[in-house]
């Protein structure tokens, strides 16, 4: 089952985060011409359904003094990525990590890990961390820092749409 | 009657950001509950959540929504000549679907994500920057999402 039109409306409503009143859902709902438990309601509905992964703070790292900010990018074994990715995703440095499509001969690598540390040697130490836990089944690896932010916002569905 | 400021209300922030990265309440008044749980007031949490967006210490308070669960989104790369990488980099941020766009260091130095309604729209904005710019994007949609989200754990050390 997927998000109806009504959830999209939610999503688009709410993807800028919650107001912060005392009661957000109701605001929301007030917003979209909904009952507050309907808003709720669905809500709920799309964390069972996974389309929602969680509720709560957006932390934002670089602001917190989590300044360095790694990808780390691995070339590991297809048979093997799964089962290895889900232990690297458990990493409690790890924000993100995902599978994505090699692109040879100038991408080789499938698995993407985010780390963030203060500073440089912290997030490679957290790299070399995933290293160790990848071992044989990783042929190379490279971590990608980031030197500036040039944009960063939250998901625009509706403004996009609009354009 | 207002309640004497404690020790516990200074690091209200830390603790709201350590236990608050999932499972806010879904409940009438979120804030009131998180308040209750910290053993706090629901002005004190509310207060603390404003100084923390205003710090720009927490980006938004709400749902994270899975990637392509509504939408389409991709990341992508860019190997951009130096002497080009701020043109090119204007260019990638002018499309209102690019959400995210760093310079890395590396022969790819242009990092960004596009999100778009549907993959046709994702696909011709990928498109039509690689007309622009006159440079080959790296394409790396996401295939699979390992994480379990819980969080990130902060350390305040």
């Amino acid at each position: 089952m997927t998000p109806d039109p009504i959830d999209l409306r939610i999503v688009e409503a709410t993807q800028a985060g919650l107001p912060l009143v005392a009661r957000p859902y109701h605001a929301i709902a007030e917003l979209l011409g909904l009952a507050p438990d309907d808003v709720m309601a669905r809500m709920a509905r799309m964390q069972d359904l996974g389309a929602i992964r969680r509720i709560g703070a957006v932390p934002n790292h670089y602001r917190l003094g989590w300044r360095a900010n790694g990808m780390t990018v691995w070339d590991v074994d297809d048979s093997r990525v799964d089962e290895l990715g889900e232990r690297i995703g458990r990493l409690p440095f790890v924000s993100h990590c995902y599978l994505r499509p090699r692109r040879p001969p100038a991408w080789t690598y499938n698995l993407f890990a985010m780390v963030h540390g203060r500073d440089r040697a912290e997030a490679m130490r957290q790299a070399e961390a995933i290293r160790a836990e990848l071992a044989d089944a990783c042929r190379v690896g490279e971590v990608l820092f980031s030197t500036m932010i040039l944009k960063k916002t939250g998901l625009r569905i509706a403004s996009a749409a609009a354009e | 009657m207002a309640m004497d400021r404690t020790e516990e209300d200074d690091n209200l922030p830390h603790r709201l950001l350590d236990g608050c990265q999932r499972d806010f309440p879904l409940t009438p008044r979120p804030f009131g509950a998180l308040a209750a749980r910290l053993g706090t007031t629901e002005a004190r949490v509310l207060d603390a959540f404003r100084d923390m967006r205003k710090e720009g210490l927490v980006g938004r308070i709400g749902a994270v929504y899975r990637t392509n669960t509504v939408g389409s989104s991709c990341l992508a790369a860019i190997g951009v000549p130096l002497e080009r990488l701020d043109e090119v980099a204007a260019l990638v941020c002018s499309f209102p679907e690019v959400n995210h766009n760093y310079e890395r260091e590396h022969a790819f130095n242009l990092w960004f994500v596009v999100t778009a309604p549907d993959q046709a729209r994702r696909d011709a904005v990928l498109d039509a920057i690689e007309t622009e710019s006159g440079l080959r994007v790296l394409r790396l949609p996401m295939l699979e999402d390992f994480h379990l989200d819980l969080g990130f754990k902060l350390s305040w050390s």
